[in-house]
Formats: structure tokens, sequence, C-alpha cells
């Protein structure tokens, strides 16, 4: 080893540095964070280790949570497309396919009930289509008021007005639409053997839960194709003269025994049905919980060795005159940066392979909410608060003076 | 003669472990002065209490009884947020292992003390950059200290110790992890370099090869400071 013998300079030059030794810095914890995202990142093997943890528990999260959300959308669609203000139902409906069927005095008691604009029937059904090859395949059937046609679909091919035509019916072009054999304007099949013939090819923004082609035709042709009770209205939309009406027409359908929902608490009725009633929901809370402690564990059990494994340079900094707040803060700053960089990764990847998923599978029902996101950056801070817990009381409980003991 | 003036002034020192039966004293009515311009070797066996004592003098192990004044300054009246910023202020240390980030640059090394001290990191580097110089690694401050030699891991840690200007420098067994040669050329260079009017250096060691270049030697044996020799040089 060769030390210089030759650094007068270099002394005068530490001499005279030393005033400037005493200014502040005009940002006090940049260095600092600097150093604790050095350490992190330069230690290559654990950051990875960590990104790879919490990317993979954010996206198992998020892919649980986009998944349930779409299929929460998706069974809402009926409501969402028709797009009423007001939907009259039985209270024991739960969601729109198992409609409880209201008797015709209901809709004369909604048509004059104050505050109301119009009123309308409309029918929900299921039915097999019998198709020219001689295959079934399963059909969703919405039958429109007869003289309002509300709740019609946009139509993209055909004239709304041919839907009173022999045998009318509407197809929504949607990603179940091939299974009708992508039929065009006048291809016919049969339904319940009644001849129904394609007059008209329609859009919806959003496409049913089952995956079966939806047609609509008129509510008279609906009844009388399929099967029904002595009563044959699914639900009753209502149209009021005002908002400010909404309250007063609810409250006058619930005096005669049924349940009058805006959109907006239809949907919410329907969500909750599958969140709470059928298993979907903690299945996937279950899912989601698993892919958080998964998470929990790779990071914090990663992070807690990497604090281990420098604990000693802690104690060192310690020693040299860190303060305990100041470690605090490099840890924070540390397990914070892997949480949100992986947050990033996971939802990234997660969008990636929902984008690729539709893209490739008609039916696939994921779509990332505002909801998810918060949901997923919740966790990813409870990650990150977690993690730093250990090494924080990790790192308060080494002293100074083990390091001078070895 | 000149009469130099006393950096670290130690009275009475007692530090214990343990209680009633199990009481173990570590350090035991230790009292020393410590002089600008000159290095104290502090030696004795293993286990007389070297390392607690300068554990106490640093200001990281509280004493059950004395005082240690530091230019004056009774440093265990202050609280742990006053402490961390008198040593990071006052004294600067070089470990037995010299405790090396080994995921950051020999440049970054050497700049931690300024971080702490919260200049701006350009402004860090800078600095740390002339006291790297000093110790002759300059042209190596981009290499992790895992690719330096031991001496030279040594003189980054020297580095560190220095560049915030403590007027106490603590070198805890600093040859202990070196050939007798690098030992020697290193203390050499500390004495030589970084031994200033100002500035008071206490070294731990067992190694008798460096103790030619002490200024005075402390001696101790269980806890008790057995007497201080000062070291006469040749001109």
């Amino acid at each position: 080893m060769i030390l210089r013998d030759n650094d007068q300079d270099s002394l005068m030059l530490y001499v005279a540095y030393k005033p400037s030794l005493n200014n502040k810095g005009l940002t006090p914890m940049n260095g600092l964070y600097n150093i604790a995202l050095k350490l992190l990142i330069n230690d290559r093997g654990k950051f990875l280790a960590l990104l790879i943890g919490v990317t993979f528990s954010i996206f198992l999260i998020t892919m649980m949570t986009s998944m349930f959300s779409g299929i929460l959308n998706r069974a809402s669609s009926s409501v969402n497309n028709v797009g009423a203000k007001i939907w009259v139902l039985d209270p024991a409906v739960t969601n729109i396919v198992s409609s409880i069927p209201l008797p015709d005095y209901v809709l004369n008691y909604a048509k004059s009930a104050r505050g109301v604009k119009f009123a309308s029937p409309i029918f929900f059904s299921t039915a097999l289509a019998k198709l020219k090859d001689g295959l079934y395949q399963p059909i969703s059937i919405i039958g429109i008021d007869d003289k309002t046609l509300f709740g019609r679909p946009p139509l993209v091919t055909g004239n709304i007005q041919d839907i009173f035509a022999e045998n009318g019916f509407i197809i929504v072009k949607d990603s179940d639409y091939e299974k009708l054999h992508s039929p065009m304007i006048g291809d016919e099949f049969e339904v319940n053997d009644f001849r129904a013939k394609i007059v008209g090819i329609a859009t919806l923004p959003y496409s049913g839960i089952f995956g079966i082609p939806t047609l609509y035709t008129t509510y008279q042709r609906a009844i009388t194709y399929l099967p029904t009770g002595r009563s044959t209205i699914s639900y009753i939309l209502i149209e009021p003269q005002t908002d400010k009406d909404i309250e007063q027409i609810k409250n006058d359908i619930r005096k005669i025994g049924y349940e009058a929902l805006t959109r907006e608490e239809f949907t919410n009725k329907i969500a909750n049905f599958y969140k709470y009633r059928t298993g979907l929901g903690i299945n996937v809370l279950l899912m989601t919980v698993i892919s958080f402690i998964v998470g929990l564990s790779i990071s914090g059990q990663t992070f807690y060795s990497f604090i281990y494994e420098n604990l000693e340079k802690f104690g060192a900094l310690k020693a040299i005159g860190a303060k305990g707040s100041e470690l605090i803060k490099m840890i924070l700053i540390q397990s914070l940066f892997t949480s949100l960089v992986g947050y990033g990764m996971g939802v990234g990847l997660a969008a990636l392979v929902i984008l690729f998923a539709r893209e490739r599978v008609a039916n696939y029902a994921a779509q990332i909410t505002f909801n998810n996101l918060f949901l997923a950056l919740g966790l990813v801070l409870i990650i990150a608060a977690i993690s730093s817990y250990i090494g924080i009381r990790k790192v308060l409980t080494i002293q100074p003076f083990d390091i001078f003991r070895n | 003669m000149t009469i130099q003036p006393v950096a670290v002034k130690v009275t009475h020192i007692d530090k214990w472990f343990g209680e009633n039966s199990n009481k173990t004293y570590a350090v035991r009515d230790t009292s020393f002065i410590a002089n600008k311009g000159e290095i104290l070797f502090i030696v004795g066996p293993s286990g007389s209490g070297k390392t607690t004592l300068l554990s106490i003098i640093s200001g990281i192990l509280r004493p059950d009884n004395g005082k240690v004044l530091i230019d004056g300054e009774d440093i265990w009246t202050l609280n742990e947020d006053q402490l961390a910023e008198f040593r990071l202020n006052k004294i600067g240390f070089v470990f037995q292992d010299y405790h090396l980030f080994p995921r950051l640059s020999t440049l970054e090394n050497v700049a931690i003390p300024l971080i702490l001290k919260h200049l701006p990191w350009d402004t860090a580097l800078t600095e740390a950059r002339q006291y790297l110089d000093i110790v002759g690694l300059a042209n190596k401050e981009h290499l992790p200290p895992r690719q330096l030699s031991g001496g030279e891991q040594q003189r980054v840690a020297i580095a560190r110790a220095i560049v915030s200007q403590p007027d106490l420098l603590i070198l805890d067994e600093p040859t202990a992890s070196l050939d007798g040669e690098t030992g020697k050329k290193i203390v050499g260079f500390i004495k030589e370099k970084i031994l200033t009017h100002q500035r008071a250096i206490i070294i731990v060691t067992h190694d008798a090869r460096i103790v030619d270049y002490a200024d005075k030697i402390m001696h101790m044996e269980d806890g008790k400071n057995i007497g201080i020799e000062k070291v006469e040089h040749a001109q």
C-alpha cells in the first residue's frame, strides 16, 4: 500500500472548507433519502425480491378485485342498458334475472301516481333458440312496451319500427352475438316453436353476465312466445316528471307493498346480492386477503433480512451522529419507495393482462376501477407500514455500543 | 514547552453492568486528560474495559458515575438527540471493522457525516472528495469499498471520520484487520496528516507495534487506569 506523502495542498483545502460545514442545506432530507434509496436499490437481489413480492401481491389483488368489479358491472348491465330512472319491483327481488312478476294493477297505480311522467312494463326472460342447423342456444329476451318502446337499444342496422313487424326481434351485437351464427337482418330462428326474425341489430354499452345473446322484441310478443304465469310484468319502468318527484314516487309505490328503486339503488341491490348472498364476495375477499398476506410475507421477510444485514451499518450511522428519527425516515422511504414501485408495476401488469384477456376472450369480465386502485394502494401502504415497523423496531434496538463491541 | 489545550477530560468514571450480586465493573474510577494536538493510546488486555471507556468518551454509552468533558462541555448532561448532534459535530469514529456501506461508492461513504449534517447532496460529495484526496484515494471515489484493499478501506474510514472536521478522533483497534506494515503506515499517516493542533486522537489498541506513534499511553486493567506514560519522541 502506498500512502501519499505530498498532501499539503489537500490539507490546506480541508482547513479552508471548515466554515462551509456550518451551512444548512435547503433540502435537508434529500441527502439522507438518496443514501437510503441507494442502499436499497444497489442491493439488487433483495430489491428485486422485494419488488417481486409487492408486485405479485398487487397484481393478484388488482386482478381479483377487477374481476369482481367486472362481474358486478355485468350483473347490472340490463339496468344500465335500459336506462330507466326508476324501477318498480317486488321487494323480494334480489337480482334482475330473478324477477317476480307484478300484477297489472301495479302498472296502473304507477301510471297514476303523483310525479310520474310515464310508466312502462318490461319483460325479462330466458329461452332456447333453435338455430337453422338444429342446434339450441340459450338466449335472453327483453320485451319492451309496445306503446312507448321505452328501454329500446340503439340500433346500428335496421329501423326500430320494424320491431312491430311479424316475428320481429332485434339482436344485440356484443361478444355473444356470434353464438347465434352472427345473424343479419332477415335471418330467422325459432323460439318455443315460434318463428323469430331479425329486423335490427343494436349495440349496448354493457354486456351481460351469463354470456348468452340478448334479443329485444315487443312486450306483447315476448309474453306470447314465452311461458308466463298470470302476471307477466317483470318490472315497471318509471320516468319521473322531475328528479324531485322521485322520493314521492318511491313512497307511493311502497304504500302498495312494492319497491321503487332508482337505477343506482337497483344496481347496488344487485351488487349486494352477488357480494353477500352468492359466495362470490367472500371468495374474492378471501383471495384478496391471501394475496395481501403473500405480498406482506414476501416483502416483510425480505425487508427484515435487508435491515438485518445492514443492522451494523445503521448502528454505525447512529454512532456517527444519526438521530433515531433520521434512521426511521430512511427506513420509511425505503419501504415506501419499494411499495409504490411495486404498486405501479402490479397495477400495470394487471392492466396488461386484462387488456390481453379482453382481446382474446370475448366475455372476459374485468375492469379496473378507482375503487380497486384505492384498495390496492391502501393495502400496499399497509404492507409498507408493517414492513417498516419490523425494520424500525430492529434498527432502534441496535446500540452504537454494540458496534464497538462487534 | 507549550501547554496544549485540553480536548477531553474524563473524571472518576464508573460503569457497571448487572445489579447487586451480579454487578460487574467494566470501568472503575477512571480519570485522564487528552490534549489537543496529541495522540493518546489506550492499551490493555481483552476485557480491561478499553472499549467500554471508549464508548463512554464517545457519548454512546452512559456512565454510572463521573463526567466526560469534551471541549469543556459535559456531554452526559445532553439528551439523546443533542448527543447525536454532538457526536456528529465534534467526534470522528474509525471502527475496528470500518463499517463502510458496501452498496455506496467510496465517495458517498465519506460524505455520510456531511449528509447527516444536512448538507445538500452535491455539496457533500464535493467536500468529501477533498478528504478522499487527503487519504490518497481520489482516483477510487467511484469504487465500492469491497473493491479496495484493507488498508484502503481503513483510509476511507479515516476520511469519513475527519470529513466533518471533528475535534476528537476516536479509533478502535485501527490495525486489527491489517498486516503489520500496513498498520504502521496507517498510524503513521494519522499522526502525520490527520493530527492537528486543534484535534485530539484517541486510539484503543492491542497492537504493540504501533505504540511508538503515541504521545501518551494509558494502561488499563480490570476497568482501571493503572497508569499513563508520556512518550518522548526524538526530534
